[in-house]
């Protein structure tokens, strides 16, 4: 057995770079174990110089020592797919952190993997395939009920080819690695499917006829987003900011409320914290759709910033990937990565350790094309049974300084479709969410008519130019007329933009409802009002923002929100010209 | 008995490297040269090179000096003799009594899994109205005070160190002014707390490297207090000596680094020590306040920048006061909820209202006509810095929101503050 092994001893140690002499071969991105005692340490290849390998360590390397074993796999860092995905919390190699929790305690212990999967759950299976079906990779061969979903067992993805179902297990209940189908292909080749497959995460699945432009919009419930910058199902959109911007709370707000089927939170490279409020919240908090915990659309990936670099870096491909497997089965994933910065910084620290020649900021030259290949496995995609499925991916960025010029922010901005840009400014000013309504862009549909969200739009540019024209020529300086343009602008931003995240009403906006009040914000914005003098422009402004805001934190419909609504328009009917 | 080497075949900065065989990442090795014995541990293992950074600095080692392998990573007593003594940064006692060296654990342990975190949910309460009601501490919050030279930063840090409701401080200094050490030392005899405290002290007269350890020893301790139930604060100043440390032996190393010389793990580095904050499900919790000063008042500095994407917020001192701009505490969400309903409204309302006097006072700089609107900011603003920010206001938060409700009352009617109408009944002063 050992003879059969690819072995190699360390050469050099530098951080959770290795350095290896192998004996036989290597392949590029192979997983390898450092022996270290009777621990077994993870490792990916990723560089091959002469009989040399440069091996990134998941793990921490101390302790190791030159001519210490190393012992090659020949498989390439994969995730397992299959049933009981959802609700799991992972570390960023696909370990469940709850079992890790239950066996080593309070801390995590070096070199300890667990099955990702419990292979003692069972599964009732109904069969969709029948002897004889020819099949091809992604093909459905029967279903397991997951939570609210169908989880269909399909061909796995690395099935080359078109194939012969030779025997298929009747319905029933099975374990996950019972066979529950025996396929052949043209060769006489014959394999067996079991409920799990494992697929390499760092290559995307591409089991489907076409990708199509996304065009339906994911409400977040969020009325900034959906109304002002929108993201499609199956598109990208990404939210730099500096730190205190209020990133993570979005993230969250977006994680909670957002209409996809299934959710995918990769924690990666930030506090720890953070991740702990989603694992004890989410099994609590119920799913507005569903009337189900939320967890049970969830897959958590958590690898924060004191856990091992390396593992960052595999974290968000493990998480796009089971995206992705959602996906193939007619579902709308969500991904949402905080914060592909530490994953980018992942990336600079092994580009340094390897004396790889730097490129801005010392990240290394492929960073750009890194990024762009993580954000091009977004995508709307026509299954091979002709359905949708569709993977969505909101990456956060930590820019250094928070200077948006930094080199992981503009790789990010040439690929994505929507750029929420959050300021400190905003956030300063408590303005929450803090997307800056003037920079931030999008290319997708929004919920409400496109030429009314150019107005406010408008109204919102003049008031800003107003306000720093005010700056210079003083108050009294200033036409009244541009005055109420600029108290306008912001009774726009109160009222509409600023959405209280913390309360439980105003925390989600129905679709349904940003219709409904954003036509009353934009008829309060083409109104004509008659002012005897600037204070008597302010004060009013200031009660009808008093009026909307309550209104705002009124449940949609009822009574107190349809009183509120009059009590609006009898306060605009005071001072309106044109009512 | 272990092997002792003689040839020492490089020398560059405080890394010097050895041929050696049989040597583990992270080994500690004694050096010892003419100055003394000093502690160095391995960085680099290279073929049969092995790279040691020797904490007491390489000045006046020689090629031929020995240096010998511990065959350990380097440890720390966690006792409870612990409780009441001063080390220095290597470990050993500053204050001229014996070494402890039972119960040794090693530093830089692993990280705790999130799955045995719990959301924290207790306030501490520091009496001061910019952290109580404006920025609430949070018990296992991890905290920086971001401020400059000459700031009162570790007073700062010291009176909440002594109002915090914690089991045990333990105070990390690195490049620590003898003064400052003093003052520390004799703040915490005043108010009987040095019984229950650990001190690691390095100052800013020891060899620069040897703060390296500073935080990892400091955290070792606490952890293994909070995991014996204890409520552990630890303090930590100044992080940027710290995070200079790093950069000077990253240099050394010759890495290429990532901006303004430091090393591009630097963000990790960092995070491995902050993230030692936490609240254990079924044991004590470790919270961690420090200070990093920050080069040029700059924000942007890797340092502070790094910093703030790690920390739960930060409190921004500056000409003596806890700015409410900068300031932020990420956790204040999990606690003001609870205290009283009026809390997140008022702390709300009178940031933006702080936040609207700046700019009137931007434009009463610049000579424009004041509106009856700016009067009434110009007001506010200065009853705000006098009767919340000013840093010897010493109130418990209950009084502070009334006094917030009082401010508020007396510049402004009731629609103007645009807070919910329900919490106005109720609040007004009449």
């Amino acid at each position: 057995m050992l003879e059969n092994k690819k072995m190699g001893r360390i050469v050099g140690v530098n951080g959770n770079l290795l350095t290896v002499e192998f004996d036989s071969h290597v392949t590029q991105n192979e997983v390898a174990f450092a022996i270290i005692g009777d621990v077994r340490l993870k490792c990916e290849v990723i560089r091959v110089r002469g009989s040399r390998a440069d091996l990134q360590i998941f793990e921490s390397s101390a302790g190791l020592k030159v001519g210490d074993a190393v012992e090659f796999t020949d498989t390439l860092l994969s995730v397992k797919l299959g049933p009981g995905l959802l609700t799991q919390v992972y570390d960023g190699l696909q370990n469940p952190l709850p079992k890790l929790a239950e066996k080593a305690g309070f801390f995590l212990q070096r070199g300890l993997y667990m099955d990702p999967l419990d292979y003692n759950s069972t599964w009732e299976f109904t069969p969709m395939a029948k002897v004889g079906d020819k099949v091809a990779a992604s093909d459905r061969l029967g279903y397991v009920p997951e939570g609210i979903f169908k989880h269909y067992i399909m061909l796995p993805f690395a099935f080359q080819g078109t194939w012969e179902v030779t025997e298929i297990a009747p319905k029933g209940v099975y374990k996950l690695n019972d066979t529950m189908a025996k396929v052949k292909n043209a060769k006489g080749e014959e394999r067996v499917v079991t409920m799990v497959q494992e697929w390499p995460v760092k290559i995307p699945i591409s089991c489907y006829k076409e990708k199509l432009m996304p065009v339906e919009p994911m409400i977040t419930q969020m009325r900034t987003i959906d109304t002002f910058f929108p993201v499609a199902k199956g598109g990208t959109f990404c939210t730099p900011g500096p730190f205190g911007a209020g990133k993570t709370v979005l993230q969250h707000s977006i994680s909670r409320y957002a209409e996809a089927d299934v959710v995918v939170i990769a924690a990666c490279g930030e506090r720890a914290g953070e991740v702990v409020e989603i694992l004890r919240e989410f099994p609590h908090l119920e799913d507005p759709r569903t009337g189900k915990p939320l967890i049970d659309r969830s897959i958590i990936i958590c690898n924060t910033s004191s856990m091992p670099v390396a593992a960052r870096e595999a974290s968000v491909y493990t998480a796009v990937t089971l995206a992705e497997y959602y996906r193939q089965m007619g579902l709308n994933s969500l991904l949402l990565a905080d914060s592909t910065s530490r994953w980018a910084q992942a990336l600079r620290e092994m580009s340094g350790r390897l004396e790889e020649i730097p490129g801005e900021e010392a990240f290394p030259a492929y960073l750009e094309s890194r990024i762009a290949e993580f954000y091009e496995r977004a995508g709307l995609v026509v299954l091979n049974d002709g359905s949708k499925g569709s993977v969505t991916i909101g990456g956060a960025v930590s820019p250094a300084g928070g200077n948006f010029e930094e080199p992981v922010t503009q790789a990010t901005l040439k690929v994505v479709g929507a750029f929420l840009g959050l300021s400190r400014e905003r956030s300063s000013a408590r303005r929450y969410p803090a997307i800056h309504p003037l920079e931030s862009w999008s290319h997708y549909k929004s919920v409400v008519d496109p030429k009314e969200v150019a107005y406010a739009r408008g109204i919102l540019r003049r008031g800003n130019e107003i306000n720093q024209m005010m700056k210079v020529v003083g108050e009294e300086g200033t036409h009244i007329g541009d005055f109420v343009i600029y108290l306008k602008s912001e009774f726009l931003d109160f009222v509409y933009l600023q959405q209280n995240t913390f309360d439980e009403v105003d925390a989600a906006t129905s679709a349904e409802r940003q219709q409904y009040v954003f036509e009353r914000v934009v008829g309060v914005l083409k109104d004509e009002f008659k002012f005897d003098d600037k204070d008597q422009a302010r004060r009013f402004f200031l009660e009808l923002r008093q009026l909307f805001t309550d209104w705002n934190y009124s449940p949609y419909n009822s009574d107190k929100f349809k009183k509120g609504e009059e009590a609006i328009a009898a306060k605009i009917k005071e001072r309106c010209v044109n009512a | 008995m272990r092997k002792v080497y003689h040839k020492i075949i490089q020398i560059a900065g405080n890394v010097i490297t050895v041929e050696a065989d049989n040597v583990a990442y992270n080994d500690l090795a004694e050096v010892t040269s003419s100055r003394g014995i000093s502690l160095a541990q391995v960085i680099r293992l290279q073929d049969n090179k092995v790279f040691l950074q020797v904490f007491a600095g390489s000045r006046g080692i020689s090629t031929g000096d020995e240096v010998r392998f511990l065959g350990h990573p380097m440890k720390v007593s966690s006792s409870e003799d612990l409780l009441g003594r001063v080390f220095n940064g290597a470990g050993n006692p500053r204050d001229s009594r014996p070494a402890i060296t039972t119960d040794q654990i090693d530093i830089g342990g692993p990280s705790v899994n999130p799955a045995k975190r719990i959301i924290p949910r207790k306030m501490i309460r520091t009496g001061i109205p910019m952290i109580d009601l404006f920025n609430t501490l949070v018990e296992s919050q991890k905290l920086p005070i971001f401020s400059v030279a000459g700031e009162p930063y570790n007073e700062l840090l010291a009176r909440i160190a002594m109002q915090a409701e914690v089991d045990v401080i333990i105070l990390g200094g690195m490049g620590l002014k003898y003064d400052d050490y003093l003052y520390f030392k004799n703040v915490l005899d005043e108010h009987g707390a040095l019984s229950r405290s650990v001190l690691f002290i390095h100052t800013a007269s020891d060899p620069v490297v040897e703060c390296l350890l500073v935080p990892d020893m400091c955290l070792a301790v606490a952890e293994k207090y909070a995991l014996e139930k204890k409520r552990v604060l630890v303090l930590l100043t100044d992080m940027t000596n710290f995070a200079d440390a790093l950069k000077e032996i990253a240099i050394t190393m010759e890495q290429i680094p990532s901006n303004r010389g430091y090393p591009g793990d630097l963000y990790s580095q960092l995070a491995s020590r902050y993230e030692k904050a936490v609240d254990f499900d079924g044991a004590g919790s470790i919270t961690i306040l420090t200070v990093t000063t920050m080069p040029g008042d700059d924000v942007t500095h890797p340092i502070p920048d790094n910093t703030g994407y790690i920390t739960e917020g930060q409190f921004y001192l500056k000409n003596g006061r806890i700015e409410p701009f900068g300031s932020l505490s990420r956790l204040k969400q999990q606690v003001n909820g609870k205290t009283r309903e009026d809390h997140r409204a008022i702390m709300d309302t009178m940031i933006r209202f702080y936040s609207d006097y700046k700019e009137t006072l931007e434009k009463q700089s610049m000579g424009f006509q004041m509106s009856n609107w700016d009067k009434k900011l110009l007001e506010y603003g200065v009853k705000f810095e006098k009767q919340m920010m000013d840093l010897s206001v010493n109130i418990p938060l209950e009084k502070a929101l009334d006094e917030g409700w009082k401010i508020l009352a007396d510049c402004f009617d009731k629609t103007e503050t645009g807070i919910k109408s329900e919490l106005v009944e109720k609040f007004w002063p009449k």
